[in-house]
């Protein structure tokens, strides 16, 4: 029962994935696409814990992690680049 | 134009750097038993640069951390390739390794591993080369 729960639940987020590919497909505007790419990250996240609690194992919690922090790094990157127009910028501006 | 004010950004960055700089240190020193290693830990610290450089500019990260990344790459290559020439010293074959137990002061009874030099050599490589890649393709025309 506990193991049916947990594949049950592995395919809803495969699901979840797939509605966010279809959004960043399709998406009117770019915000639309940046975040349904943050939406897949953290439906990565998910999809690892599950996994991990299914095979009772503590392994891949730095995944979870690591997983965590690139997502982050490429929102904001996203962000930056949408509002800005330039991702890293070169002098100081006061 | 006119500057946005990214307080809110700027503030969480402080923090959040520190957070992932600590986590690639452990993730680097966790790699002989545990997942982690050289590759991941230098990858940390370089997505921790990367969000300095995104969140403040070029200029004044440069100002507060005076490395040449191209140069710590090199060093880091140099110190692979050096633990790896090392063991012919010992007249073992290339890339071999070896550890032991020792007294330190704080930490006891400790395991030493030589494959630690090896892993610092690639996380140093890592960076230099991940930093240098980040800032050239972020140049302008």
């Amino acid at each position: 029962m506990f193991e049916l729960l947990m594949l049950g639940s592995i395919v809803m987020l495969v699901l979840t994935i797939l509605a966010c590919l279809y959004r960043v497909w399709k998406g009117p505007s770019m915000p639309d696409r940046i975040q349904a790419l943050d939406t897949i990250g953290i439906t990565l996240v998910a999809g690892v814990a599950i996994f991990s609690v299914l095979n009772r194992t503590h392994a891949f919690l730095e995944v979870i992690l690591i997983i965590g922090i690139l997502s982050f790094i490429g929102t904001i990157a996203f962000a930056r680049s949408l509002e800005r127009g330039v991702v890293i910028e070169r002098k100081r501006v006061e | 134009m006119k500057r946005a004010n990214d307080l809110l950004l700027k503030a969480v960055i402080k923090v959040a750097v520190l957070i992932i700089l600590t986590f690639s240190i452990n993730l680097f020193f966790s790699g002989h038993h545990h997942p982690g290693g050289g590759f991941i830990g230098g990858l940390g610290v370089s997505a921790a640069l990367i969000l300095l450089f995104l969140t403040y500019d070029i200029e004044t990260v440069t100002e507060n951390l005076p490395f040449d990344f191209k140069i710590m790459g090199a060093i880091g290559v140099l110190i692979a390739v050096g633990t790896g020439m090392g063991s012919f010293l010992f007249n073992a074959p290339f890339l071999s390794q070896t550890y032991g137990y020792f007294h330190l002061p704080v930490f006891g009874e400790t395991e030493l591993a030589t494959a630690l030099l090896f892993d610092l050599g690639v996380a140093l490589a890592v960076i230099g080369s991940s930093v240098t890649i980040i800032l050239s393709i972020s140049e302008d025309e």
